[in-house]
């Protein structure tokens, strides 16, 4: 019996240790494939460039176009996702009552359950062209329509979890805030909103996360031209997709240009990464007022 | 220190009998009245007929176990529990002549007026200032802001609390005691200037010494207020209240001057229970 649980617990270790493994070898080969890159790109040219083209004849290799790209496609995707998000979380905690919330939270959801491949056609197939009924100078693949259909991808995130740090809020603020002549309205904006701001901003940076590292939907929907623009009606390239495009093209192992995607993947990372801590470490203070 | 020593050892019976000091009012306007009260959380009746008249500008102590009714009876004044889903309220009960269950109620205007302390101090995780502003501003009382100054004071004042906060009225309220932050939660109810004040269990969770603050605060308010208190403390409803109502299961057994129902109740139930028998 005693043997049983040795193995058991070893098996339950090596399951841990092979998922950290996993996670220490995919920075591994990041960080030597980027220095590799760097050894040849001096890194302020990488990083301040204004021209991505790194498959042309004279390459150039500055990352700026795809960190625009992936920055307005984001914004935009927040844009959308933020209100809302918060809108729904606030009907969701403050105004459903306990059946409604019950059927429409998985609905919600269920929402982010459907592959972004879908969410990719959705936007370059429905959304782009029913934009350019409104919008003349409309391209076929654009920021725009991407930008909105991650939005609508990522706004449950923002939903279920601010509702989740609403929820959290003790029931005393909230009769506190009654008991005072409060309506529901100033209730919850006032008190809830303000008492679950922390768990509501490390909500809103994981979405963020989530859409600057979104890869599907852009790759598809918005148009893989790198190019330095704010506008977002004319196609751009995020850095994702540019992975996707070098990943599948044939770009010879070991090259240059293989090595571009392990640079700008790093660079994803280390975004992602950083927004993620900021947003662990919101939780973890949120937790701290509050339990 | 030795003044707190005193306070908290419960006075005897004789002695409350004893204590004198003004006799409650029965000339006293009635404030609230309860009738033929009933009160359902989902389908289990947690109040049963309820009547009740209750005097303004006196202190009336709620006593009975856990779970006889006696914060739900508090809580059908000001309607808090309507925020709670599947309750419903049968019967009347009037505040000032007027019927606050009958359809059209203003709800808000309601507990504006009737205000509310609740067992876990509740400050607001804002400054103390705010908090205390928190009333005056939502119901568009703060007028410019010395105006809305000079009612924080005052509140704070009221609720015994400026001379320990005034030099940091803009820090958090969470970095109180838990003894500041109740007589904060008191000024908050306060700053609206209710004409009720209903107080639940407000000194349950506090040490000996804020417990007694509690008690001067709540004998010093009476001349302003009605207050109703809802108390555990068998000792806190001797000393601070001029009528006591006693509730079992539900239902209101005794309800009279605080020193007949310590000293000469009517019902062997409350004998029973103010001598501590049971509860």
């Amino acid at each position: 019996m005693k043997r049983f649980e040795f193995l058991i617990e070893w098996a339950l270790f090596l399951c841990a240790l092979l998922s950290i493994g996993t996670t220490v070898g995919i920075i591994g080969v990041l960080a030597v494939e980027t220095f590799a890159f760097l050894r040849e790109v001096p890194v302020t040219d990488f990083l301040f460039g204004t021209e991505w083209t790194p498959l042309f004849a004279t390459p150039r290799f500055g990352v700026l176009p795809l960190v625009l790209g992936t920055v307005l496609v984001s914004t935009i995707a927040m844009v959308v996702a933020l209100p809302m998000g918060l809108l729904s979380a606030i009907y969701l905690s403050e105004y459903a009552p306990p059946r409604v919330r019950r059927l429409i939270k998985p609905v919600l959801e269920i929402l982010a359950g459907v592959p972004t491949v879908v969410y990719g056609y959705f936007a370059l197939l429905f959304v782009t062209p029913l934009l350019q009924r409104f919008i003349p100078g409309l391209a076929g693949f654009n920021a725009l329509g991407p930008g909105i259909v991650m939005g609508i991808m990522i706004m449950p995130l923002v939903s279920s979890l601010s509702e989740d740090a609403m929820q959290g809020v003790p029931r005393g603020l909230r009769e506190g805030a009654y008991a005072l002549g409060a309506t529901r309205m100033q209730t919850s904006l006032r008190v809830v909103l303000p008492a679950a701001f922390s768990g509501i901003t490390a909500a809103c940076i994981l979405a963020g996360a989530r859409a600057v590292g979104e890869t599907m939907i852009v790759a598809i929907a918005a148009g893989q031209q790198p190019r330095l623009t704010a506008s977002p009606l004319v196609p751009v390239e995020t850095m994702t997709a540019y992975i996707v495009q070098v990943s599948l093209g044939d770009t010879p192992q070991g090259t240059l240009e293989y090595r571009t995607i392990f640079a700008v993947g790093m660079l994803l990372f280390l975004g992602t990464f950083v927004l993620n801590l900021i947003s662990a470490w919101l939780r973890a203070r949120y937790r701290e007022e509050y339990l | 220190m030795s003044r707190d020593a005193t306070a908290t050892r419960p006075p005897s019976l004789a002695a409350i009998a004893a204590r004198g000091g003004p006799p409650p009012a029965i000339d006293r306007p009635v404030k609230i009245q309860a009738e033929g009260l009933n009160f359902y959380y989902g389908g289990t009746r947690a109040l049963e007929d309820i009547s009740i008249r209750i005097h303004s500008n006196v202190v009336t102590a709620f006593i009975g176990p856990s779970g006889c009714g006696k914060s739900t009876f508090l809580r059908t004044l000001n309607r808090m529990n309507d925020i709670i889903p599947g309750t419903c309220a049968e019967g009347k009960v009037l505040v000032d002549g007027v019927d606050i269950y009958k359809p059209g109620v203003d709800v808000v205007e309601l507990r504006r007026r009737v205000g509310m302390v609740f067992q876990k101090s509740n400050p607001f995780p804002k400054s103390v200032f705010d908090n205390v502003a928190y009333g005056l501003r939502i119901n568009g009382m703060a007028g410019s802001h010395s105006e809305l100054a000079a009612r924080v004071e005052e509140s704070l004042r009221q609720a015994a609390l400026w001379d320990e906060v005034k030099d940091r009225l803009h820090d958090s309220a969470l970095a109180m005691s838990g003894g500041q932050q109740q007589r904060l939660c008191i000024a908050r109810a306060l700053a609206v200037r209710p004409d009720i004040l209903l107080m639940d269990e407000p000194a349950s969770a506090l040490d000996p010494i804020a417990t007694q603050r509690i008690e001067e605060l709540v004998y010093d308010l009476k001349t302003t207020y009605t207050i109703l208190i809802v108390t555990h403390n068998m000792q806190q409803a001797a000393r601070v209240s001029d009528y006591t109502a006693f509730f079992w299961l539900g239902r209101l057994i005794e309800y009279d001057r605080t020193e007949k129902m310590f000293t000469a109740p009517a019902e062997t139930l409350t004998e029973d229970y103010v001598t501590g028998r049971f509860g």
